[in-house]
């Protein structure tokens, strides 16, 4: 039985079909869930795409963490099963709280779209399998609001706790030691402004997402 | 009773302010020189059913600590008007 994961669709999403064309090319199984279900019963995982969910009102994710799904969403990270944001997904989990900080408009107020080298800063986490500490990937980032802040403590706890996953290298929005991405506490919920989905084949200038997905479909299969 | 609630919403101090750094850049470009922390934030109305102006208070103030900003970077202000 191949993974099966669930792709979140808000109005507004606009990379769960991207998202569903990857997993199902490394051979795992996904289908998009509409934010009104109220059960993700049945998927082994949960991915929070990109876009604008409801229009990113009032701010990116404010209204989305009180979508129905997400309280089926955060019951199940908070059970351990594996939840990745990307993008829109990650500031909409830093909004649920599933994971710290927040994500603010970028420093210089640029829209940044383009190839994006990263360091691999932790690997015990749902996207790490597979890759090592200090290896550099290539992943675009295509987001207005992705400069990560956090409280000097939160920082302190992140670093201390070895939960920055991903750091940019040349940071292209500010964000507060070069972050990237995080993990929770559990290491099974990853965000990430990236968008690991958009580099799955050589055609698209990269494959490293491919390797981050993969890694989440392993997760999966234990 | 009916209120009107404004609540001002800022940028926490400490935490970078792209939009209200770009303005302050731009200002002496016009000729406006002299001008400093210059911070953007938006302004919301409400108009809210409340017994008193404290209860409407503390009504709005619970709207903002759990969805009208995020505390992580934002700070709220409440006026409220009769």
């Amino acid at each position: 039985m191949s993974a099966r994961v669930g792709v979140i669709q808000f109005p507004g999403t606009n990379c769960e079909f991207d998202t569903v064309d990857a997993i199902r090319a490394l051979g795992g199984d996904a289908d998009v869930v509409w934010h009104r279900d109220t059960s993700i019963a049945g998927y082994d995982a949960v991915v929070v795409p990109g876009g604008f969910a409801h229009g990113d009102y009032l701010r990116p994710g404010a209204i989305a963490q009180f979508s129905p799904v997400m309280d089926a969403v955060s019951e199940f990270a908070v059970a351990g099963g594996p939840v990745i944001g990307i993008c829109n997904g990650f500031q909409v989990l830093t909004e649920v709280g599933l994971l710290p900080g927040a994500l603010q408009k970028n420093a210089g107020l640029s829209f940044c779209c383009r190839a994006q080298t990263l360091e691999i800063a932790a690997v015990d986490h749902v996207l790490g399998h597979g890759l090592s500490v200090g290896e550099r990937v290539e992943i675009p980032i295509n987001h207005f609001e992705g400069n990560y802040v956090c409280s000097q403590e939160t920082l302190a706890q992140l670093r201390a706790e070895h939960r920055v996953v991903f750091r940019y290298v040349d940071n292209p929005n500010g964000s507060i030691d070069d972050i990237a991405g995080v993990c929770n506490e559990g290491r099974n919920v990853v965000g990430m402004m990236p968008h690991p989905e958009r580099a799955t084949s050589a055609l698209l200038g990269s494959e490293d997402g491919a390797r981050l997905l993969t890694s989440l479909l392993k997760a999966v299969a234990g | 009773m009916t209120y009107d609630v404004l609540v001002e919403v800022s940028p926490r101090r400490g935490i970078a302010d792209p939009e209200g750094s770009t303005i302050e850049r731009s200002l002496p470009a016009l000729g406006f020189d002299g001008v400093s922390e210059v911070r953007v934030g938006k302004a919301i109305r409400l108009r809210v059913e409340a017994p008193s102006a404290e209860a409407a208070a503390a009504l709005v103030e619970d709207m903002c600590s759990r969805f009208l900003t995020n505390p992580v970077i934002e700070d709220a202000r409440v006026e409220v008007h009769s």
